[in-house]
């Protein structure tokens, strides 16, 4: 294999694992507020781009005030989904968090498939379907797109992370609930805080991808599956972790399809997950333990 | 002393538990303005309960607790710091991954945006070791400097009323005494202290009044003195039976 098809396998991987890491980023937000999986990750990356289709095709907006419309309301929803589902649930048990995940991840692509239909919906590119070349490989400029938002996301995530109070209080939530309250940290505002990251960035994904492959109301799960295992890979609830996951988790099925074939590409993230939760449970740069006491 | 405007925290019939088991039993205890109060009992007595049942860690199931003759039983433990109801918890509960000055900045969280100059520079004069560790991760302090952090982290609140849950635990001597040295200068400056100790010969020498709890309930009340001169704590708490001979 030459260089240039391995670079263009490498830029692939770098898409598709840009796309993963916005989804795992998603989760461990959650995960570091509650201590539970959000399983309805995936949907917020659907509704992301099937909101922006809708705003775009069904409402006629021009495209960029479509783009912030759909993700602006996933935001909206994710915290309406945190207040309406999760905190009733007082005592935040991480288990019963996880199983109302699960049925809120049904019915909002029930509802997506009832408003939107059953059938896969385009979107534009968002500056021409053209591609560039890279070192003789292309990329289309769409994924350029992908790229750049990840990046922007990851940096504006970082810097809210570490350099604001809101980012601080999370952090400490993080590391210990009771602590974190009894500075005076409000909580539950975290974690409805953190379902609201969570689907913004599980928004900005599936925004990104949609002129590249369409979207439909199921298209959540599977892509939930492969976020979850980037959080995974790279360890819970620690941020840098999910976008380095998100990464070799895409870096890794493009090797797959180079090395050995098309057909493996969606067990990898499968395999990946087992292999992880055998072999190492904290993931490669470990997780963010809850401290005890 | 009992006059109503000068009471900091009056706990009335509390009682309080995790789950179904029941941990307080009906607890009375008042705290005046500008006092040091030393509550002391035995493993399991219930006195880290009482605390986390004052500030709102748990919900009472039955009395009540006033704060400055405000009704807050319940309380939620943000609202609580708010008010100035600050405790520092037993086994410390730090940010262990964050940095000194990191868990420093969330002690005043509850003030919200606002300059914090004077504060440090209070807190470091307090434990100027602190000072040298700012940009140390917090899990990286010796077990000493972390209880001054815990105490520097709540001083940051500017609470009007310190629970404090046995500083002393797991530190060697030289340790306890400076913590101790530092509860002195907080009580010269006229803070109100709840203090929970084992070592009560150590508390009571460091406090105006004290309770004995045992077994969820509140057993003997009195002065600094009279407890550290009754025969049944003697007995039990301080581990001797006569005379007035001093070990420490
Ligand atoms: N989180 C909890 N869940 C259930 N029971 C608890 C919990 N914490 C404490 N208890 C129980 O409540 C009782 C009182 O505990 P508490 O921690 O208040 O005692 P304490 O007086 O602070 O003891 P120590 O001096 O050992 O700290 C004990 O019987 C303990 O087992
Ligand atoms: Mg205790």
């Amino acid at each position: 294999m030459g260089g240039t098809e391995l670079l263009q396998f490498g830029l692939a991987g770098l898409k598709n694992g840009s796309i993963y890491a916005l989804v795992a980023l998603g989760f461990t937000l959650v995960y570091a507020a509650t201590g539970a999986i959000n399983f309805a990750q995936g949907e917020f990356y659907m509704l992301g781009g099937m909101l922006s289709v809708w705003a775009y095709a069904d409402l006629g907006l021009p495209l960029p005030l479509a783009a912030v419309t759909g993700v602006a309301a996933t935001a909206v929803l994710g915290g309406v989904f945190e207040l309406a589902a999760i905190r009733p649930r007082k005592d935040g048990d991480p288990l019963a968090i996880i199983i109302i995940t699960v049925g809120g991840s049904m019915v909002l692509s029930s509802m997506a498939r009832h408003l939107f239909g059953p059938t896969e919906r385009p979107l534009p590119a968002f500056s021409g379907g053209g591609s560039v070349k890279v070192f003789g490989a292309s990329l289309e400029v769409q994924s350029v797109w992908i790229l750049g938002m990840t990046a922007l996301a990851v940096a504006a995530l970082w810097y809210l992370y570490n350099r604001t109070g809101l980012g601080r209080a999370m952090r400490a939530c993080a590391v210990n609930r009771d602590a974190a309250r009894i500075v005076g940290v409000d909580t539950r505002l975290m974690v409805t805080v953190s379902f609201v990251l969570a689907a913004t960035l599980g928004a900005l994904a599936g925004l990104a991808v949609t002129p590249l492959t369409q979207t439909v109301f199921d298209v959540g799960p599977s892509v939930g599956i492969k976020g979850f295992a980037a959080a995974i890979l790279g360890g819970l609830g620690n941020p840098i972790a999910a976008v380095v996951g998100g990464l070799v988790l895409g870096m890794l099925e493009s090797l797959s399809i180079a090395f050995i074939s098309s057909t493996y590409k969606d067990a990898i993230a499968l395999i990946v997950l087992l292999s992880v939760l055998f072999l190492r449970p904290q993931g490669i740069l470990g997780r963010w333990r809850r401290e005890k006491v | 002393m009992s006059s109503e405007t000068d009471t900091m925290l009056a706990i009335e019939g509390l009682h309080a538990g995790y789950g179904r088991v029941e941990v307080l039993r009906g607890i009375d205890l008042r705290v005046g303005v500008g006092e040091v109060v030393t509550l002391i009992g035995g493993n399991g007595a219930g006195k880290s309960t009482l605390l986390k049942a004052v500030i709102g860690l748990i919900p009472p199931s039955a009395g009540r607790v006033r704060f400055l003759g405000e009704d807050i039983t319940g309380i939620q433990p943000e609202r609580a710091v708010k008010a100035g109801l600050v405790m520092v918890p037993e086994g410390r509960m730090l940010f262990g991954p964050m940095t000194v000055r990191e868990n420093l900045e969330l002690g005043a969280h509850s003030r919200g945006k606002t300059d914090l100059t004077e504060d440090y520079e209070r807190v470091f004069e307090l434990f100027p070791v602190l000072a040298d560790r700012q940009d140390q991760s917090a899990s990286t302090l010796s077990g000493g400097e972390q209880q001054m952090l815990a105490v520097g982290r709540a001083l940051m609140a500017r609470p009007r009323l310190l629970l404090l849950d046995e500083p002393s635990l797991g530190l060697a001597p030289k340790l306890i005494g400076e913590i101790f040295a530092a509860l002195d200068r907080l009580r010269s400056e006229g803070h109100t202290i709840l203090l929970v100790e084992q070592d009560a010969r150590l508390a009571l020498r460091h406090s105006d009044r004290g309770y004995v709890m045992r077994t969820g309930g509140i057993a003997l009340a009195g002065s600094a003195d009279d407890l550290l001169a009754d025969d049944d704590v003697r007995l039990i708490y301080l581990g001797t039976w006569h005379g007035g001979e001093e070990t420490t």
